[in-house]
C-alpha cells in the first residue's frame, strides 16, 4: 500500500497511540476535581499544554484546546464576530479557504454580518494589494490560510502581516492547518498574527483533537459556554489522551522534520520533474513558494475520480483535490478561483507526501500513473 | 552566535571595599551552582569581572540562568579569535551579519589590555569599521548612542569580540548578608518577598506551616513548586514543613473566634523563631503587607510580634498589591500562587477576626494552651527539603507520556 492522501489525514504515530492508551488508563481524574487525581490530570493537561507552545515558542497562555481544525476556524470567526460587532461587521477571507472557514464566513453573513473575498493570482496566491483595497473601517477580521490545501501554495502570511500593522484593531486568523511542521514557521507565523488554528490529525496525532495560537491581549467570545475550563474560554471537560497524544505527535513530528529536512521536498522535486515530462498533464504545485508535501496536477480529460480510482486498484491512495470536497463531486474550490478552465479543474488529483514516504513509493506510483498514462491516452 | 566566553560585569560589589573579595567569592560560588549542569564552564572570578569560559556549552541556555544570579550587574557574551588582524577582522564582519537588518547605525570599541598587540586601540577602530563597511556599504557609523557598539578587547591571552550586553538581576550575591527563615504561606506576597529579600544577598530557607487533612497535599506542593521558582536565585532553598495541626485544632477547642487568628499567627511566629534557632538563621521574614488583611492591621502586628525579639523583615509591607503582583508575575510566582487551594491560613479563618485584638485578652486565652507541649511536638515533626529549579519543572514525572 501507497499512502499519498496525507492532507486529508496522517496515520497516528505508534508511540502518540501508546500516550492515548496510557493516559487514558493511568490518568483517570477529570482535570477540574479537587483531589489529587485531578490534580494529576491537570498537571499533565498543562504539560502537554507548555510543550506545544514550546514548539511554537510562545506562551502556554497562548494555547487553547479544540476539537479541532474545524472547531478551531469557527470560534475564531464566530467569536470575533461576537465579540467585535459593537465596532464593526465586516470580514475578510481569502477565495481558497477552507470550507471551515468560508462556509463559516457563509453563516456570519446570512446573520448580517458583511463579507469580502480577497481574490488570488492565476498561481494560488492571494492577492494582497486586492486584499488590502477590501479592507474598511468596520473590518474586524482578516482570516488566509498559511498553506492551501489543494495546491500547496503558501500564502503571503508576512506580507499579509505588513499591510495589517497599520489596521492594529483587525483581528488576524491564520488556518495553519497545512503549514505546522510542513513548512518553516517563520513564513506563516508572523507576530502580527492573533489567531492561528491547528489540528493533530494533519500531524500523527489523533482525530478529533486540535488546538489554536490566541496571542495574548486579544478576545474573543467562547462557542462553548458551561463549566469554565480553558480559562472560560471553552468549556467542556478536556480530552486528555487526545491532548496529551496530541502533544507528543507534534514533538515528534517537528522532530522528524529537523532529521529529514529535504526529504519530502526530494520526493516531491522528482515527482514534478517526472510529471512535467508527460504532455497531457498541467502541474499546478510549483517547487518554490509551494508546501514541500503537496502536488496537484491534471490529466486532461480524465475525470479526477476516475485516476484516484484507478491508482487505488493498485493501492495508491491520493486524493481529488480536498478530501471535503470531493465527496460532493465539486471541481476543486481553489482551482476555480484560480480561474483554471472547469475541464482541467474536474481532473485534478492532489498527491500529499509526508515524511515516512519513500522513494521507492515514488518511483511505483510513476511506474503505476505511466502505465494508466498509456491506458488512458488509448481511450481518448 | 556560538560564543565561546561571557564576561560579567558587578554590580554594588565594586562598593563594598575590603570585603570585597568575600562577595566576589560567593558570586563565583553561585553562578557555579546555577550551571551546574554545564560541567564544561570554567569560572574565573577576577577583581572587577567574572570570565565564564564555556568551553562549547550552549550559550543560549546558559544566559538565562545567569539572568537570575544576582550580583551581576550585566554581562557580554564574547568570542574569542587569535590575535591576528585578519582574524578579527573576520570575526567582526561575521558578527555584523548576524545582527545588522539594514537599519542599525554602529561603532567599534577597540581595548587593548595587551600594549604589545600591532595596532593601537584608534587603529583597530578604524580597521576594523572599514573591515564593516566593506560587506555593508551603505551601513551608518555613530559614535553617540549607536544601536550596535561591537566591543573588541585585546587581551594577552586573545582578542574578545562582543555585541551584546543583557541586563543581569543586580542586587548582592545570595548568601552575603546571612540567613532568614521566610514564612510561605503559598499565596502572592511570601514568595516576591523572599525574592527581594535574596536580592540583599539573604540566603532564605523556607518556612511552610501544613495541617493536614485540613489543608491537602496540593496546597503543600503548591508551596514547594513557589519555593522551585526561588530556587533558580539561590542555586537552591531548603523547605521546612512545620506539622500544624494539633495547634489548630487546640486553638480552635480553647479560644474564642475573635481571637483564633492572632494567637495562631503568634503560633506561627514562636515556631517560625525556634525553627529559625535550629537551622541558624538571623532574622525570619515574611509578605506581610499593611493593611491587608486583618492580621495586617499595625494593631494586629503588634499583638502578634509581642512573642519574639528576633528581626522580621517584611519586604513587601509597604507595597500596593498591584505592584506585589507585577513582581510575583515578573518572577513566575503569580499563576501559581493563585490556584485555589485551601491553606492553613484560610482553613480556620473566622468568620470576624479582631482587627484590633487587645493583648490583656490575647495573654487570658493564650493561658488555656499548652504551648511548649505543643511545639515541642510540632518541632520533632519537621521536615525538611531541598528544593532545586528543577523540581518545579516536574520535569520527569510525566515523560514517559509526552
Amino acid at each position: 500500500m501507497i499512502y499519498f492522501d496525507n492532507s486529508a489525514t496522517t496515520p497516528i504515530f505508534p508511540q502518540a497511540l501508546d500516550t492515548y492508551l496510557k493516559t487514558s488508563q493511568r490518568i483517570i481524574g477529570n482535570p477540574s476535581s479537587l483531589h489529587d487525581l485531578g490534580n494529576q490530570a491537570n498537571r499533565l493537561l498543562q504539560q502537554a499544554r507548555k510543550q506545544i507552545a514550546d514548539q511554537l515558542n510562545v506562551s502556554p497562555k497562548e494555547i487553547f484546546f479544540t476539537s479541532g481544525g474545524t472547531e478551531g476556524d469557527n470560534w475564531v470567526l464566530k467569536g470575533t464576530a461576537i465579540e467585535k460587532r459593537d465596532f464593526g461587521n465586516h470580514l475578510i477571507i481569502s477565495s481558497i479557504e477552507h470550507p471551515a472557514v468560508s462556509e463559516t464566513a457563509a453563516q456570519l453573513k446570512e446573520l448580517g454580518f458583511e463579507l469580502s473575498i480577497a481574490p488570488v493570482t492565476p498561481e494560488g496566491f492571494v492577492d494582497v494589494a486586492a486584499l488590502e483595497k477590501l479592507i474598511r473601517k468596520e473590518t474586524i477580521l482578516v482570516s488566509v490560510m498559511a498553506v492551501n490545501n489543494e495546491i500547496g501554495s503558501i500564502q503571503p502570511i508576512q506580507e499579509i502581516s505588513t499591510v495589517l500593522e497599520n489596521y492594529p484593531k483587525i483581528h488576524f486568523h491564520v488556518d495553519a492547518v497545512q503549514a505546522i511542521t510542513k513548512v518553516e514557521q517563520n513564513q506563516w507565523f508572523t507576530p502580527r498574527i492573533d489567531f492561528a488554528t491547528f489540528s493533530a490529525h494533519k500531524f500523527h496525532g489523533p482525530r478529533g483533537v486540535g488546538f489554536i495560537y490566541w496571542r495574548e491581549g486579544r478576545k474573543l467570545a467562547p462557542l462553548m459556554n458551561g463549566g469554565g475550563q480553558e480559562s472560560n474560554h471553552r468549556s467542556g471537560t478536556e480530552n486528555v489522551p487526545a491532548i496529551v497524544a496530541m502533544a507528543r505527535a507534534l514533538r515528534l513530528a517537528f522532530e522528524k522534520k529537523v532529521e529529514k529536512p529535504e526529504h519530502v521536498a526530494r520526493l516531491k522535486g522528482y515527482l514534478l520533474e517526472a510529471l512535467h515530462s508527460y504532455e497531457k498533464v498541467t502541474v499546478f504545485s510549483k517547487e518554490i513558494d509551494f508546501a514541500p508535501h503537496i502536488i496537484c496536477f491534471s490529466l486532461k480529460d480524465i475525470r479526477g475520480e476516475v485516476l484516484v480510482h484507478a491508482l487505488e486498484e493498485k493501492q495508491i491512495y491520493t486524493s481529488t483535490t480536498s478530501a471535503c470536497s470531493s465527496k460532493k463531486h465539486l471541481a476543486s474550490s481553489t482551482l476555480h478561483a484560480m480561474n483554471v478552465p472547469s475541464s482541467l479543474a474536474t481532473s485534478a488529483i492532489r498527491i500529499s507526501l509526508d515524511e515516512s514516504n519513500t522513494m521507492a513509493e515514488v518511483e511505483q506510483f510513476l511506474i503505476v500513473f505511466n502505465q494508466l498514462y498509456q491506458k488512458f491516452s488509448k481511450i481518448n | 552566535m556560538k560564543y565561546t566566553e561571557i564576561m560579567v560585569r558587578y554590580g554594588e560589589l565594586s562598593t563594598k571595599g575590603k570585603n570585597r573579595h568575600v562577595f566576589i567569592a560567593r558570586l563565583a560560588s553561585n553562578v557555579k551552582k546555577a550551571l551546574i549542569d554545564f560541567p564544561h564552564v570554567r569560572v574565573h572570578a577576577d577583581r572587577d569581572r567574572m570570565h565564564l569560559l564555556l568551553n562549547g556549552e550552549d550559550s543560549d541556555i546558559i544566559i538565562p540562568k545567569l539572568q537570575k544570579v544576582f550580583g551581576i550587574q550585566n554581562f557580554s557574551p564574547s568570542i574569542r579569535v587569535e590575535k591576528d588582524v585578519e582574524v578579527i577582522k573576520a570575526m567582526a564582519q561575521d558578527m555584523m551579519r548576524e545582527v545588522y537588518t539594514g537599519k542599525e547605525t554602529f561603532k567599534i570599541t577597540a581595548k587593548r589590555s595587551d600594549h604589545d598587540f600591532i595596532q593601537t586601540s584608534g587603529e583597530l577602530n578604524l580597521t576594523l569599521g572599514n573591515a564593516v563597511i566593506d560587506v555593508f556599504p551603505e551601513i551608518k557609523a555613530q559614535m553617540k548612542n549607536p544601536d550596535i557598539n561591537l566591543r573588541v578587547e585585546i587581551r594577552r591571552d586573545g582578542a574578545y569580540l562582543s555585541y551584546e550586553t543583557i541586563q543581569g538581576a543586580g542586587g548582592l550575591p545570595v548568601g552575603t548578608g546571612g540567613k532568614g527563615m521566610l514564612m510561605l504561606s503559598g499565596g502572592i506576597d511570601s514568595p516576591v518577598a523572599g525574592y527581594f529579600a535574596m536580592k540583599r544577598g539573604v540566603e532564605i530557607e523556607a518556612v511552610h506551616f501544613a495541617s493536614p487533612p485540613y489543608t491537602s497535599e496540593q496546597a503543600l506542593q503548591k508551596a514547594k513548586d513557589l519555593t522551585a521558582k526561588l530556587a533558580p536565585y539561590a542555586g537552591s532553598i531548603h523547605f521546612i514543613e512545620v506539622p500544624f495541626t494539633e495547634v489548630q485544632e487546640e486553638i480552635k477547642k480553647k479560644v474564642p473566634q475573635g481571637y483564633w487568628m492572632t494567637i495562631t499567627r503568634r503560633m506561627m511566629l514562636r515556631l517560625t523563631d525556634a525553627v529559625r534557632e535550629l537551622r541558624k538563621g538571623l532574622i525570619i521574614l515574611n509578605g506581610e503587607s499593611l493593611g491587608q488583611v486583618a492580621s495586617q492591621t499595625l494593631q494586629s502586628m503588634v499583638a502578634i510580634n509581642e512573642v519574639s525579639n528576633t528581626p522580621i523583615i517584611r519586604p513587601v509591607a509597604t507595597m500596593d498589591k498591584l505592584e506585589i503582583i507585577e513582581v510575583a508575575q515578573q518572577i513566575d510566582t503569580f499563576e501559581l500562587a493563585i490556584q485555589p487551594f485551601e491553606d492553613c491560613c484560610t482553613i480556620f479563618a473566622p468568620p470576624q477576626p479582631k482587627t484590633r485584638p487587645r493583648l490583656d485578652k490575647v495573654h487570658h486565652y493564650e493561658e488555656r494552651l499548652d504551648i511548649e507541649g505543643m511545639m515541642e511536638r510540632a518541632l520533632a515533626g519537621l521536615k525538611v527539603e531541598e528544593i532545586t529549579p528543577e523540581s518545579a519543572e516536574q520535569a520527569d514525572e510525566f515523560t514517559d507520556f509526552l
